[in-house]
C-alpha cells in the first residue's frame, strides 16, 4: 500500500511541478488554449439520422449539422420563425377540393389543401464527405466498395477523398419521402400521414422497397418545382405545420448519402447514416465515439450566416448584440465528453473544465441562494468565479394523470371528479418543488406553461378548484376543503365504504431506482393526509408503457415536452380521439369530453387571435373542473456559464444555438490555472508514512543481523 | 394481528435450526476442542457478541403485525417509534435543531424571510437556540447516567443472585469479553434511543427521514441476505458436492458440468436477468403484491434465492475434493467392506468430516454477501428500492458528497454499521477457521 | 500433452452450449421482443405498426425455436434461437437493440478495460506480495499485529466506499488527478492512476491475507528449516525460498483470471466514466438491452473457459506429471 502511494506522490509532484497546466486537466494538453468549447453528454444518443432523432440529447448534435428550411430567431421573444436555408418565409396558399386558390380569409372548413411554397437559397454546399467523392470521370468513388477497400476503414475519417455538392430543393423532398418510408422508422411518420398529402399512399407503395427506390417514386403532396423551389401540400388547414419545417425531421438529405451508407460492409463497422450525419450546417461531426467523446468542428464549406442584429428589449444591455452582423460560427471545435454522473460533471464545471452547467439538486445550495428580497441569485462563491446564471421556465409539464377508464378515479360522474379534485388539492406541489427541485419549477395552474400563447398570469390564471387567490398570490386550498370534497365523493376520512378500510389507490411510475424512493414516499405522504393509501407500482419503462397502452393503470406519472410553441401541442394530450387505449394516441389518461373536443377542433386550426385566446380559456376551465390530470409542475431550467462563455441566451425552441456562442480561451486558461492548484500536504503525510515503514524495516533488519 | 412475511419465517427458522444444531453439537466430544479454541481469542468472542447483537436487532425487526389502520409494523418499529415518526422536511445535520439548508419561511407577521427553519421534531423542545450545545451534552449525560446506572444495577443483581457466576467469571475469559461487549452495545443502544427522543442523532436524509432509523432497519436486510442465501446455498452445495465426490462416475460428471456451467456465467449478469424476471412477474400479477412490504419481501427473498444459486459452486467444489479424499480413507473403505449402505456411510462418516469446511465457508460467505448487496443495489439489481438497506442508502447518498456544504451523515452511518457487521463477520470467520481447520490445528 | 489439451478444449463445447441455452431461456422468457421494441423506439408517437417494423427489421418477429412455415433446414435456422443465440458460437454478436453492431463495440471497448485491469492486476499482485512478505518478515511483532488488523479492516469496507472516497479526496478536494474520464494512448495515464490505485487498495486486504497464509504454510516446511539451519539470513530465506516456491501457485492462480481482465470492472468503470466493457455491461443492464447482455454473458463464459484452459496449460508446463496422465 505504502509503496504504491509513494509512487503516486512522486508522479503527482512531477506532473504539478513542471508545467503550467494543472495535473487534473482532463483533456490533451495541446488543447489548453484552443478555441474549443467543452460540453458533455450523459447517454449515447440513439439516432443521429434527422428522420429518426427525436430527443434533446440527439438534437444537441444534429441541429448544428443539419439545416432545415426554417429556424427560430435566437434572441426574439415570443419565439419567432425566420428563414434558415429558405430564401424567405414560406408562401402559404389555400386551395379548395378542385385545387382552385382560395382567399386567405376562407373559413377553415372550406379549405381542402394548404400549399407551402418555399425557395431554397442557392450556393449552399454540403460538408466534405466521402459520399460525394468522385473520380476524374465523374463516377462516385465510394458507392460500390469492395472488401479490400473496406479493410482499412474503421471510421468515416479513414476515407482518403471527400467531395461536396450544392444543396437543392430535391434534397428536402427526398427527406420527406424518407420520413414516409417504413424502413426508416421515423417517429413522426404516423403523425405526418394525417397532414401531408399523399404521404400515406407513398408509405404503402414503398413498404417493400429499398431506400434508393424512393428517389424515383413521386409523392403527390411534395414536389420540387425546380432546382431551388419546392411545394408541400397539406391536407386541410394546419397552421402549426410551419413549426415542423424548423425541426430536423425536415432537414435536407442528399441521395448520395443513402447510396453510400446502405453498403452492408459499412454497417458492419457501425458506419451508418443513423450515426454519421451529413449536412450543410456550421459544424460537422469529426470524431464520433459514443463510448467516450464526440467532436464537432467547423464545416469548411459552411455558407456563412451573420449574427442577428435585433433582439428583444434588454439584449443590447446584456451584451447579446455585441457581435451583431459578424460571421458565425465563433467557436472552432466542440468536445462532448461522456459524463454519466452528476458529481464529476459539477466538479469539473467548478474546476473550469466544462464551460456551462445546469444545476442539479445536489449542487443547488452551493450555486444559488435567495436574496433577502426573494430573488434567486448566485452565491458569493459563484459570483467570485465570474459565473453567470440564466433561468427560463421550460415548455414542459410533469403531471400526474388519472386513467379516466378506471372504475374508482376515472369517469365523468361527480363522485370520481370530487375524488380527483380532493387529491389534486392534497398533492402539495409547492412542497414538491421546494424539496426536490429546490424551487426550480412552478406549480402548474393548468395545461399551458408560461411563454405559450393562451397562458394567463395572476388571478385569472389560477386553477379555482385547487387554489384561492389570497394576498395577491395563489394559495393552495386547505386540507379541510380537500377532506370535505372527499367526504362528498363518498370516502369520508378516506374510508372506502365497500371495504370499511382506507381507500387503496395505485400509482404507476416508470422509475424503480432507489434514488427515486424519496419522491415515491412523498407521493404516499400526500395521500396519507387524506387517509388514502397509495400503493406505488414501479416498473421499468417498457412495462410502464405497456400498462398505459392497455389502460391497466389507475394513477400514473408522466411528462410532456412541447415540440413547438403552440397551445395545440399541449391540448392534444387531452383530445378524446387521441385516447391511448382506444386509438393508441398521446392522450394517456383517455380523457373524453365532447365539449372539450369540439373546442379543440376549433382552436387547432386558428391563428393566434383574441378569439383563439378565449377558446383556450374555456378549454382550461373545462379540464380544471374535470381534473383528468393533477397538473403538477413546469420545470425551470437553470444554466450556469463561466465568465469566458458569451452570447448565451436561453432558447427552448432553437436547437442550433451553438453557432451564436463564443468563448475566450485566454481568460479560461488563466482562471483554470488559478482554480486547480493541487493540495500538497497529503503527499507529505504519505511520504512520512513510507519513511516510517522503511525505518521500521531497517530496524528489524539490524536486529536480525545482530542475532 | 400478526403478519407473516416469508423472510421473517425463514430467518426465525434459521435461528431455530442454528440453536438446535448448537445444542446437538455440545454433546459431541470431538467438537469440544474446537469450541474451546473458539473461546480462546478475544477477537472471535467479541465479534460473535457483536454478530449476536445485530442478529437480535434483525430478529426484533422480523416480527410483523398489522395495526388497526392497516399499517404493517415490526416490533422494532414500535420500539423506534420516536425515530420513525419524527419526520422532517429535508436534510438536517446530526443533533441539529434547524434544517440544513435555507429556504423561505413565513414570519409571525406573514412576511417571507430567507433562513433555516426550525425542525419539527429534532430539538423541538428547545425554547432557546443558544443553549443548544449545552442541552445536547446534558441530554447525553443524563441518558448515560440513567442507563449505565440501570445496567449496573441489573449486573449487580445477577452477579449476587447467580451463584457460581463468580467462579465462571474467573475461569472463562470468553465470558468476560462477551459480557463487556454486550453491555457496551446495550448501553450505546439505550443512550442513542433515549437521546433520539429529542434529536436526530445521525441527522435526516433528503426527505427528512431519520438516518439512524434507516441504518438500524438495514441490519435486518444485511442479516437476511447473509443468512438466507447461505440457507439456500448449503443444501445445494453439500448435496451435490458430497454426491459428486462419493459416487464419482456419471453423477460426478453431471454435477461437475452443472457447476462449471453456472460458474462460467458472470454472476452479476445472471442476477440482473433474474431480478428483471421478478419485476416482470410482479408487474403482471399486481393483485398478489398489493402491499409494499410483500413486494419488497418477495424481491428480497428472490434475491437471496438467486444469490444462493450463483454462489453454491465454490463450496461444492471444495466439498467434492474433500469427499474424494475421505472416500479413500481407511475407515470409509472398511465400512464399504463391511457392507454398510452408502447413505449410512455418507451420513455417518463423510458428512461430519466435511462439516468444518462448511462452517468456515459459511462464516466467510456471510461478509461477502453483505458487501455484495451494496454493489448490487448500486446497479439497481439488488433489494427493492423501498427496502431499507445499506446498499440503497449508499446509492441514494453517493451524490451527497458533491453537495456543498457536504452532507456526510447518511454515507457515514451506512459505512459505520456495515463496516461493524462485516468486520465482526470477518473476525469471527478467522476464529472459526483457527478453531475448526485441522491444518491450523497442526500449526498449533 | 496435445491430446490432453484437445480433450479439455472439447470439454468446453458442452459448457458453452449450456450457457447459451440458459441465457436464451432467461432472456426470451423474460421480455418479449415487443417490450424491447417499445422501449427502444422511445415514448412519443409509438404505434403498433412501428413496433412490428422494429421487430421485423431486427429479426425478432421469428418464432422462438421452430419455424413451422419453412421446410427443414430453414425451419430450424429461421428462428430467434438460431439467429440470436446460436450465432454467438461463431462470435457473431449481432446488432444491439439500439441498432449498433455489438462486435464492433466490444472490440473497441475492451482496450480501455484492459488498460485499467492489467495494471491493477500487476501492481496489486506486487503490492500484495510485498506487504504479505513484510508481514511475514515482521511476524511475532507489533507491526504484524497492526498489519493484520489493518488488513481485516480494509477487507471489511465495501468497494463502493473506496471509490466514492477516493474520487472525493483525490479528485475533488486535493485536485491531483482528473475526477473522471479517459483518453487514448499515453494520455490515458493520468486517468488511470486513481482507478488503479483504488482497485489495488480495495483488493489489498483479502489479497495480503491470502498470500500471507500461503507464505506461512511454505515457511513451516522442512526445506525452509534446512535452509535456515544452513545459516541463511531471514531475508534470504524469505525471498529465495519462500517466495520462489510460492510463486508457482500464485502465478497459476493468476492465469485463470487473465482472460477475464477484458471484461473490466463494472462499478469502477461506471464511476470513472471509462469506456470499457464493464460500463458497457452496466449501461446495457440499465437500458435492458438484452442483445448486449446476452453477448456479454456469452463472452464472459468463453473467457472464463479460456482461463480454465490456460490454467491447464500452465500446470502441464509447471508440473510434468500432468503431461503423463
Amino acid at each position: 500500500m505504502s509503496r504504491s502511494l509513494s509512487l503516486l506522490c512522486l508522479i503527482v509532484w512531477l506532473l504539478t511541478g513542471c508545467g503550467p497546466i494543472p495535473a487534473n486537466h482532463p483533456y490533451p494538453d495541446r488543447e489548453w488554449r484552443s478555441n474549443t468549447l467543452y460540453s458533455s453528454f450523459s447517454e449515447r444518443p440513439k439516432h443521429l439520422d434527422p428522420a429518426r432523432a427525436y430527443s434533446a440529447n440527439e438534437y444537441v448534435f444534429i441541429a448544428q449539422i443539419y439545416e432545415p428550411l426554417l429556424q427560430y430567431h435566437y434572441l426574439k421573444r415570443p419565439y419567432q420563425l425566420t428563414p434558415l436555408t429558405a430564401e424567405k418565409m414560406p408562401e402559404v396558399v389555400y386551395r379548395a377540393k378542385d385545387l382552385s386558390i382560395l382567399p386567405d380569409a376562407t373559413a377553415p372548413d372550406a379549405i381542402a389543401f394548404t400549399d407551402y411554397l418555399i425557395s431554397v437559397k442557392p450556393g449552399i454546399d454540403y460538408q466534405p464527405h466521402p459520399a460525394f467523392a468522385k473520380t476524374e470521370v465523374g463516377d462516385f468513388l465510394y458507392h460500390d466498395l469492395s472488401d479490400t477497400a473496406l479493410a482499412g476503414i474503421a471510421s468515416l475519417a479513414d476515407f482518403e477523398h471527400t467531395g461536396t455538392r450544392e444543396l437543392i430543393a430535391e434534397d428536402y423532398i427526398f427527406q420527406i419521402k424518407r420520413l414516409a418510408h417504413v424502413k426508416t422508422q421515423s417517429p413522426i411518420a404516423e403523425l405526418m400521414k394525417n397532414y401531408i398529402e399523399g404521404f400515406a399512399e407513398f408509405q404503402q407503395q414503398t413498404e417493400a422497397l429499398d431506400a434508393m427506390a424512393l428517389r424515383d417514386l413521386a409523392m403527390t403532396g411534395v414536389e420540387a418545382l425546380d432546382r431551388y423551389h419546392l411545394r408541400i401540400r397539406i391536407k386541410g388547414k394546419y397552421p402549426q405545420f410551419k413549426y415542423w419545417l424548423a425541426m430536423p425531421f425536415f432537414a435536407p438529405m442528399p441521395w448520395e448519402a443513402v447510396a453510400f451508407y446502405q453498403q452492408p460492409g459499412l454497417s458492419q463497422k457501425n458506419i451508418v447514416l443513423d450515426w454519421y450525419p451529413i449536412g450543410t450546417g456550421p459544424y460537422q461531426l469529426t470524431e464520433n465515439n459514443p463510448n467516450r467523446r464526440m467532436i464537432l468542428s467547423r464545416n469548411p464549406n459552411f455558407h456563412g450566416e451573420a449574427y442577428p442584429s435585433e433582439g428583444e428589449a434588454g439584449d443590447l444591455e446584456a451584451g447579446l448584440l455585441a457581435d451583431a452582423g459578424k460571421a458565425m460560427p465563433f467557436i472552432d471545435r466542440v468536445v462532448y465528453t461522456l459524463e454519466k454522473e452528476t458529481i464529476p460533471y459539477w466538479n469539473k464545471f467548478l474546476q473550469g473544465y466544462y464551460d456551462a452547467s445546469g444545476i442539479a439538486a445536489d449542487s443547488f445550495d452551493q450555486a444559488v441562494q435567495f436574496s433577502s428580497t426573494g430573488e434567486l441569485g448566485l452565491t458569493q462563491d459563484m459570483r467570485d468565479k465570474g459565473i453567470a446564471l440564466r433561468k427560463v421556465v421550460a415548455t414542459s409539464i410533469y403531471y400526474v394523470g388519472f386513467n379516466m377508464l378506471d372504475k374508482v378515479v376515472g369517469g365523468n360522474d361527480a363522485h370520481a371528479r370530487l375524488l380527483r379534485q380532493a387529491i389534486a388539492i392534497a398533492m402539495d406541489y409547492e412542497e414538491f418543488i421546494s424539496i426536490f427541485l429546490n424551487g426550480r419549477g412552478r406549480a402548474a395552474q393548468g395545461l399551458l406553461p408560461p411563454g405559450i400563447f393562451g397562458y394567463v398570469e395572476g388571478q385569472d390564471g389560477i386553477n379555482p378548484y385547487v387554489y384561492d387567490w389570497v394576498d395577491n398570490r395563489a394559495k393552495r386550498k386547505s386540507l379541510t376543503e380537500a377532506k370535505a370534497l372527499l367526504a362528498k365523493a363518498g370516502y369520508p376520512e378516506g374510508i372506502d365504504p365497500d371495504t370499511g378500510q382506507a381507500l387503496i389507490l395505485y400509482l404507476d411510475t416508470p422509475s424503480t431506482s432507489s434514488a427515486d424512493r424519496p419522491r415515491m414516499n412523498w407521493y404516499r405522504k400526500q395521500l396519507q393526509k387524506l387517509g388514502i393509501k397509495l400503493v406505488i407500482r414501479g416498473t421499468d419503462y417498457n412495462r410502464f408503457q405497456q400498462k398505459m397502452r392497455s389502460g391497466n393503470t389507475q394513477i400514473f406519472m408522466w411528462g410532456w415536452n412541447a415540440d413547438y410553441p403552440d397551445p395545440e401541442n399541449f391540448f392534444f394530450l387531452l383530445y378524446g380521439p387521441n385516447g391511448k387505449v382506444e386509438h393508441g394516441g398521446e392522450n394517456a389518461g383517455n380523457y373524453q369530453n365532447k365539449q372539450f373536443d369540439r373546442l379543440f377542433e376549433k382552436m387547432r386550426v386558428m391563428d393566434n387571435s383574441p378569439e383563439r385566446f378565449q377558446l383556450i380559456q374555456k378549454m382550461q376551465a373545462l379540464i380544471r373542473r374535470d381534473t383528468p390530470w393533477i397538473f403538477g409542475l413546469f420545470p425551470e431550467d437553470y444554466l450556469l456559464a463561466h465568465a469566458w462563455y458569451g452570447n448565451i441566451k436561453a432558447n427552448l425552441m432553437a436547437n442550433n444555438r451553438l453557432k451564436y456562442q463564443r468563448i475566450d480561451p485566454e481568460l479560461r486558461a488563466t482562471l483554470r490555472q488559478q482554480w486547480n492548484q493541487p493540495a500538497r500536504w497529503p503527499a507529505l503525510i504519505f511520504g512520512l508514512l513510507v519513511l516510517a515503514t522503511a525505518y521500521a524495516a531497517w530496524r528489524r533488519y539490524l536486529k536480525q543481523r545482530e542475532r | 394481528m400478526m403478519v407473516g412475511l416469508w423472510t421473517d419465517a425463514l430467518l426465525w427458522g434459521l435461528v431455530l435450526v442454528m440453536a438446535l444444531g448448537l445444542a446437538a453439537a455440545r454433546s459431541r466430544p470431538e467438537l469440544k476442542r474446537p469450541f474451546a479454541k473458539l473461546a480462546e481469542h478475544p477477537s472471535g468472542v467479541v465479534a460473535l457478541a457483536v454478530l449476536l447483537f445485530f442478529l437480535s436487532v434483525a430478529l426484533l425487526d422480523s416480527v410483523h403485525y398489522q395495526k388497526s389502520g392497516g399499517e404493517v409494523l415490526s416490533v422494532l418499529d414500535t420500539l423506534l417509534t420516536p425515530l420513525r415518526d419524527g419526520q422532517e422536511k429535508t436534510y438536517s445535520a446530526p443533533f441539529a435543531s434547524q434544517l440544513y439548508s435555507s429556504e423561505f419561511m413565513e414570519t409571525d407577521t406573514g412576511e417571507p424571510v430567507w433562513g433555516r427553519p426550525r425542525l419539527q421534531h429534532g430539538g423541538a423542545h428547545l425554547s432557546d437556540e443558544d443553549h443548544h450545545i449545552q442541552d445536547i451534552a446534558l441530554k447525553l449525560l443524563a441518558a448515560c447516567g440513567r442507563y449505565l446506572g440501570l445496567l449496573a444495577i441489573i449486573a449487580l443483581f445477577v452477579w449476587v443472585s447467580w451463584r457460581g457466576l463468580q467462579q465462571r467469571w474467573r475461569d472463562l475469559p470468553a465470558l468476560r469479553w462477551a459480557t463487556w461487549t454486550i453491555l457496551a452495545q446495550l448501553a450505546l443502544a439505550l443512550v442513542l434511543w433515549d437521546v433520539s427522543h429529542y434529536y436526530h442523532v445521525l441527522g435526516t436524509d433528503m426527505v427528512g427521514e431519520d438516518v439512524l432509523y434507516q441504518t438500524v432497519k438495514s441490519i435486518r436486510t444485511g442479516w437476511v441476505i447473509g443468512a438466507l442465501t447461505t440457507l439456500i446455498m448449503l443444501p445445494l452445495a453439500i448435496g451435490f458436492g458430497i454426491l459428486a465426490g462419493f459416487f464419482g462416475g456419471w453423477v460426478d460428471d453431471v454435477i461437475q458440468y452443472l457447476y462449471t456451467t453456472l460458474n462460467s456465467i458472470p454472476g452479476v449478469l445472471l442476477i440482473a436477468a433474474a431480478i428483471l424476471l421478478v419485476q416482470v412477474h410482479m408487474a403482471n400479477h399486481p393483485e398478489n403484491y398489493t402491499s409494499l412490504q410483500v413486494r419488497a419481501d418477495t424481491r428480497l427473498l428472490f434475491l437471496c434465492l438467486i444469490l444462493g444459486v450463483t454462489s453454491w459452486t465454490g463450496l461444492c467444489r471444495l466439498l467434492r475434493a474433500e469427499t474424494l479424499k475421505l472416500r479413500e480413507m481407511g475407515y470409509v473403505q472398511a465400512a464399504f467392506a463391511l457392507g454398510v449402505k452408502p447413505y449410512r456411510i455418507l451420513l455417518r462418516h463423510i458428512l461430519p468430516n466435511v462439516m468444518h469446511i462448511v462452517i468456515i465457508s459459511v462464516a466467510l460467505d456471510f461478509s461477502a454477501l453483505v458487501l455484495a448487496e451494496a454493489v448490487l443495489s448500486y446497479i439497481n439489481i439488488g433489494v427493492d428500492p423501498v427496502t431499507y438497506s445499506w446498499g440503497n442508502m449508499i446509492n441514494g447518498a453517493r451524490l451527497e458528497l458533491a453537495r456543498e456544504p457536504l452532507v456526510w451523515w447518511s454515507l457515514m452511518a451506512a459505512f459505520c454499521l456495515m463496516f461493524t457487521l462485516v468486520l465482526a463477520a470477518n473476525l469471527f470467520a478467522d476464529s472459526v477457521r483457527r478453531a475448526f481447520d485441522p491444518r491450523e490445528a497442526e500449526h498449533g | 500433452m496435445f491430446s490432453y489439451l484437445l480433450r479439455r478444449a472439447l470439454y468446453a463445447l458442452p459448457l458453452l452450449l449450456g450457457v447459451n441455452l440458459l441465457t436464451f431461456l432467461l432472456f426470451f422468457v423474460l421480455n418479449s421482443p415487443s417490450d424491447m421494441a417499445r422501449m427502444q423506439l422511445g415514448q412519443k408517437h409509438v404505434t403498433e405498426q412501428a413496433i412490428a417494423n422494429w421487430k421485423r427489421q431486427r429479426g425478432y418477429d421469428l418464432p422462438l425455436l421452430w419455424n413451422g412455415e419453412q421446410s427443414f433446414p430453414e425451419s430450424l435456422s429461421e428462428t430467434i434461437f438460431f439467429q440470436k443465440s446460436a450465432s454467438l458460437f461463431w462470435l457473431e454478436f449481432g446488432i444491439s437493440d439500439s441498432g449498433r453492431n455489438i462486435g464492433a463495440d466490444i472490440s473497441q471497448r475492451m482496450w480501455p478495460s484492459l488498460a485499467l485491469a492489467l495494471p491493477t492486476l500487476i501492481i496489486g499482485l506486487s503490492v500484495n506480495i510485498t506487504v504479505a512478505l513484510l508481514l511475514v518478515w515482521f511476524r511475532g511483532t507489533g507491526v504484524e499485529w497492526g498489519g493484520q488488523v489493518l488488513m481485516v479492516a480494509l477487507m471489511s469496507i465495501s468497494s463502493l466506499f473506496y471509490i466514492i472516497g477516493g474520487q472525493f479526496l483525490f479528485g475533488k478536494v486535493w485536485q491531483w488527478v482528473p475526477i473522471s474520464g479517459f483518453d487514448s494512448g499515453l494520455n490515458a495515464f493520468k486517468f488511470a492512476i486513481l482507478p488503479v490505485l483504488i482497485g489495488v487498495l480495495s483488493g489489498l486486504g483479502s489479497g495480503v491475507r491470502w498470500y500471507r497464509t500461503l507464505f506461512l504454510e511454505e515457511i513451516g516446511k522442512d526445506y525452509v528449516r534446512t535452509a535456515r539451519a544452513k545459516g541463511l539470513s531471514e531475508l534470504q530465506v524469505l525471498f529465495r525460498h519462500v517466495l520462489g516456491n510460492a510463486l508457482i501457485p500464485i502465478l497459476t492462480g493468476v492465469v485463470v483470471v487473465l482472460p477475464l481482465l477484458f471484461m473490466g470492472s463494472l462499478i469502477m468503470e461506471s464511476f470513472f466514466a471509462i469506456p470499457g466493457l464493464g460500463s458497457y455491461t452496466i449501461d446495457a443492464i440499465a437500458a435492458q438491452d438484452f442483445a448486449i447482455v446476452r453477448a456479454m454473458v456469452f463472452l464472459g463464459s468463453v473467457l472464463y473457459i479460456i482461463g480454465l484452459l490456460l490454467t491447464d496449460i500452465a500446470y502441464t508446463l509447471v508440473d510434468p506429471r500432468v503431461r503423463l496422465s
